[in-house]
């Protein structure tokens, strides 16, 4: 295999592998802004649910620039496309996610009922938003975007924003994602909270967990009747990155499926995001929080790697030129760029792991509301 | 190709420049702070003593005030050159993306992670191993401002990549040469000191505004001789390496550095004045009001005695060649793009160093088509693309004088306080401390400025010589701009108004020592911003 093809398809698990870590790390973050104000009645039970994901929402967040950044350069065209195609929803997003490190700094500095319940729903729409929108753009990218390239690149609309922030099957993934990140924070919050933090967030985390294998059902029959893209040309994976001038694609009902009937072996990940999820639900019913844990990231990447799986090589099909759909062929950065992304990946990857692996280890423990109220560096 | 709305790309620009200054009101606060609070840190562990732990608990509040802001805005950058410069981002994504990227894995996750225990893990690490966290912030944030000008250092000189013709992009070939870039190199010095500047000013006028009050006096002196000295320092170390940047600008950017020094005609002996003041026009492309001073020119720019220094007229012509070329370089890449032949390829090569200056000319062509020109029509439209590759003057001349006043003014105000703190004649000099305080603001301005400078002299390009920025955007409707650009208007000032009412509050608070504090209600030490009413409260 030619070297340029394999660093494309290395890039396109990793950008896997970064969709799952964004969400499993932002998306524990997001689940517990989103409880706060149902995990604690009081002002203090909520400082205490703050200052539980208090020392590392920073660093998860980390996960969604990098997502910006590594997509930016190991996929220029689909960065340059998607942002701007789904510019509504991405400035959405961004008015969102902006709030949340305000919130966490600014919300307990100031002892006043109006400030802190401000910043209480600013919590609520920074978690549950954002999460709500990430897996719309999921259910989108399936669906196919409007849009197509000039000779120079430069990317056209071809369709009206309301068609994707109004499009039942993306909110349907929308409100899934949010489930999981629910599922997520709950399960955080159990790890470190007390009494009654613990109950609430067990009860919310398991109803997450729940409510995300319905819809991961309904989603799959919903998908095994929608459109999905098929190459008809000739496909030459090592193709120069350009939308322009590719292979013609045709649209058939079911064609998401392909990849599992061709490699039945394949199912496995649809699989693991059931049991993610079910077997998850039933760790926390046995109080078996830190498995609990681990099978919400198994759930994501059971679902993420399920999307990836039905859609590859396609990464953002274009429902108005088809042709010109973004895949992993024509969308990525050079073999050069492509080789040395990766060799930076290979030898930060692992730093990053270990060291967001010690500061949780280092704030381990239970989370106590008489030792936040008094402690002047907490939230 | 029709060209985007000008109105859409106007408002993009508006967009970003507004996104980027509000971002950048935070980034050199935090690129300082973290180096002093390493430094004060340093104090303590070596010295045991809980002033210097004081010190550093409590500018590293007030720096934790201004990080969260810092971050919240960053976000918006990293997105930004998706959502409304996409034809940038596929131009050089493959090239100017990569050091984001690195950015991001190599110094964000590190500081960001580390902050969470710098500020929750004074309880739970050893004192070393606090200190290392704390110095591990203050590398990963710096090494955050090298990447991110690594990347706009491609901007301003675009070194490592080389167009490909079959993708239609910027393709990164050098590693070496992109990270070693001189420019990105020279400015990242200088953007980072400009940030221990601005942290140096922080402190001291915080500090100054307590002995001007009779607060905390042992607190702000220690305070006050740390931050003068780190900030005389660093002032001479910036206004330095501006010097080496304005000798690159002059080398690679000779728009730029004829547009920030107010230069119309070629210099044509060494007696050239360097400009004070003036008022440049645009239009009729000549300056009035001009104070100067002779001689000092030439040898500031080129480091010579008698090199000339072009000027914006004379670089209008000069690029008049490069236009004719650069219109023949789209047209042929153009004819390539659907045919993929040989002989257009070869004539697209021929040309392909100017292919800038024909996107440049593409809104002066007939409707707006490169391929529609007669030779009739050609001097009309090469003559209006020559006025059009210079920037505009009166911003950039101005923007680099307040920044460059304002540093000279910094050196003094250091030099000043140095002094009288190490004489220990600090209190007696009562209109000093009230300077100090007044000019808390002024290294950010001075930073902002900067900004504009490097910015808005580099126009009309996005990436210099190769993508101009009206080509460069996305093509949004109006609609959508006004959608965001008011949202943004928005919550930036909500933002702003939180944090400027933080900061004083705080700053006014003071420092409080916790091991001494007087114990509340049996509860432990007093919290810094849980009352003690509200402590008890929330207890029953």
């Amino acid at each position: 295999m030619e070297i340029y093809v394999a660093l494309k398809i290395i890039w396109a698990v990793l950008l896997g592998v970064l969709l799952t870590g964004l969400a499993v790390m932002v998306g524990m973050d997001m689940g517990v802004g989103t409880l706060l104000r149902f995990v604690g009645k009081n002002d203090a039970e909520r400082r205490t649910a703050l200052n539980i994901i208090g020392p590392h929402w920073d660093g998860n967040q980390v996960w969604f620039i990098l997502g910006g950044g590594a997509i930016f350069a190991a996929f220029p065209t689909l960065y340059a496309t998607s942002f701007s195609v789904f510019y509504v929803v991405m400035i959405l997003l961004l008015f969102s996610m902006i709030m949340r490190p305000v919130a966490f700094e600014y919300r307990s500095k100031v002892d006043a009922k109006s400030w802190r319940a401000t910043w209480d729903w600013a919590f609520l729409i920074s978690g549950a938003l954002p999460m709500i929108i990430y897996g719309a753009a999921f259910g989108n990218v399936l669906e196919g975007v409007g849009f197509h390239y000039g000779w120079t690149g430069q990317y056209y609309q071809d369709e009206s924003f309301l068609s994707y922030l109004l499009n039942p099957f993306a909110v349907m993934c929308g409100v899934m994602s949010l489930s999981l990140s629910i599922y997520q924070g709950g399960t955080f919050l159990m790890l470190r909270g007390v009494e009654p933090i613990y109950s609430r967030a067990r009860l919310f985390a398991s109803c997450g967990g729940l409510l995300a294998a319905v819809i991961f059902a309904v989603g799959g029959l919903w998908v095994s009747h929608l459109n999905g893209y098929v190459f008809t040309g000739a496909v030459n994976p090592g193709m120069a990155a350009t939308p322009l001038g590719g292979p013609a694609v045709a649209v058939h009902a079911g064609a998401w499926l392909n990849n599992y009937n061709n490699h039945p072996i394949l199912w496995v990940a649809p699989v693991l995001g059931f049991v993610g999820m079910l077997v998850g639900t039933l760790a926390l019913r046995l109080h078996l929080k830190v498995l609990g844990w681990w099978l919400g990231a198994v759930a994501w990447a059971g679902t993420i790697s399920t999307v990836g799986i039905a859609m590859f090589p396609f990464l953002m099909p274009s429902s108005t030129n088809p042709s010109q759909s973004l895949t992993v062929w024509n969308s990525t950065g050079s073999a050069y760029n492509l080789g040395w992304m990766l060799f930076f990946a290979v030898v930060f990857v692992p730093v990053i792991l270990s060291y967001t692996s010690w500061a949780f280890y280092v704030m381990r423990g239970k989370v106590k509301t008489e030792t936040i109220v008094n402690d002047p560096h907490s939230y | 190709m029709p060209l985007i709305d000008p109105t859409v790309v106007d408002l993009s620009r508006l967009q970003f420049a507004l996104t980027a200054l509000y971002h950048f009101l935070f980034v050199p606060l935090t690129l300082g702070m973290t180096m002093l609070l390493a430094a004060m840190e340093t104090t303590y562990v070596i010295t045991s003593k809980q002033v210097y732990k004081d010190m550093t608990q409590f500018w590293g509040k007030l720096f934790g005030i201004n990080f969260a802001i810092g971050v919240a805005t960053g976000l918006t950058m990293e997105f930004e050159f998706g959502t409304n410069w996409s034809m940038f981002s596929h131009f050089v994504g493959d090239v100017f993306g990569t050091p984001l990227a690195i950015e991001g894995l190599m110094a964000f996750f590190m500081e960001s992670t580390f902050i969470g225990l710098m500020f929750f893990g004074w309880d739970r690490l050893s004192k070393p191993a606090h200190l290392a966290i704390t110095y591990l912030v203050a590398l990963a944030s710096n090494l955050s401002a090298l990447w991110i000008l690594i990347a706009n250092g491609f901007m301003q000189d675009p070194e490592g990549a080389s167009f490909n013709p079959d993708t239609m992009r910027m393709q990164f070939n050098s590693f070496v040469q992109l990270v070693f870039s001189p420019d990105a190199q020279a400015k990242f010095v200088h953007t980072s000191i400009a940030g221990f500047v601005t942290g140096a000013m922080f402190v001291m006028g915080v500090s100054a505004y307590f002995l001007l009050t009779n607060r905390h006096k042992e607190f702000a002196a220690r305070s006050i001789r740390m931050a003068a000295v780190f900030g005389l320092i660093s002032t001479l170390a910036v206004v330095t390496l501006g010097d080496a940047l304005g000798r690159l600008d002059d080398l690679l950017q000779p728009t730029k550095i004829a547009a920030i020094e107010g230069l119309w005609h070629t210099t044509t002996s060494p007696s050239a004045p360097w400009l004070l003041a003036a008022l440049p026009n645009d239009k009729t492309q000549s300056n009035s009001l001009e104070i100067g001073i002779p001689y000092v020119l030439t040898p500031l720019i080129t480091h010579t005695l008698d090199k000339p220094i072009p000027g914006l007229i004379d670089l209008e012509s000069a690029a008049g060649p490069k236009i004719l070329n650069g219109i023949k370089a789209i047209n042929a890449l153009q004819q390539y793009s659907t045919t993929h032949d040989a002989a257009s390829l070869a004539m697209f090569k021929q040309y392909e160093d100017d292919m800038g200056y024909g996107f440049l000319a593409q809104q002066n062509a007939p409707n707006q088509d490169l391929n529609a020109i007669t030779p009739a029509e050609m001097p009309a439209v090469v003559q209006q693309t020559e006025l059009d590759t210079v920037p505009n003057v009166f911003v950039t001349f101005w923007a680099f004088r307040i920044m460059m006043f304002l540093g000279f003014y910094f050196i003094a105000l250091f030099a000043f306080m140095a002094y009288f703190s190490l004489k220990n004649q600090l209190e007696n000099n009562r209109f000093l401390l009230k300077l100090c305080t007044i000019s808390i603001p002024a290294p950010i301005l001075a930073c902002e400025f900067g900004w504009i400078t490097a910015e808005a002299g580099r126009q009309p390009w996005s990436v210099y010589g190769w993508l101009p920025t009206f080509q460069a955007a996305s093509s949004h409707s109006v609609g959508y701009m006004v959608f965001s650009l008011i949202g943004f208007t928005l919550l930036y000032s909500l933002f702003i108004a939180a944090e400027l009412y933080l900061m004083f509050k705080y700053a006014r608070l003071g420092p409080q020592s916790h091991d001494h504090a007087a114990p509340v209600a049996g509860t432990g030490a007093l919290p810094m911003f849980a009352k003690p009413g509200f402590a008890a409260k929330s207890w029953e």
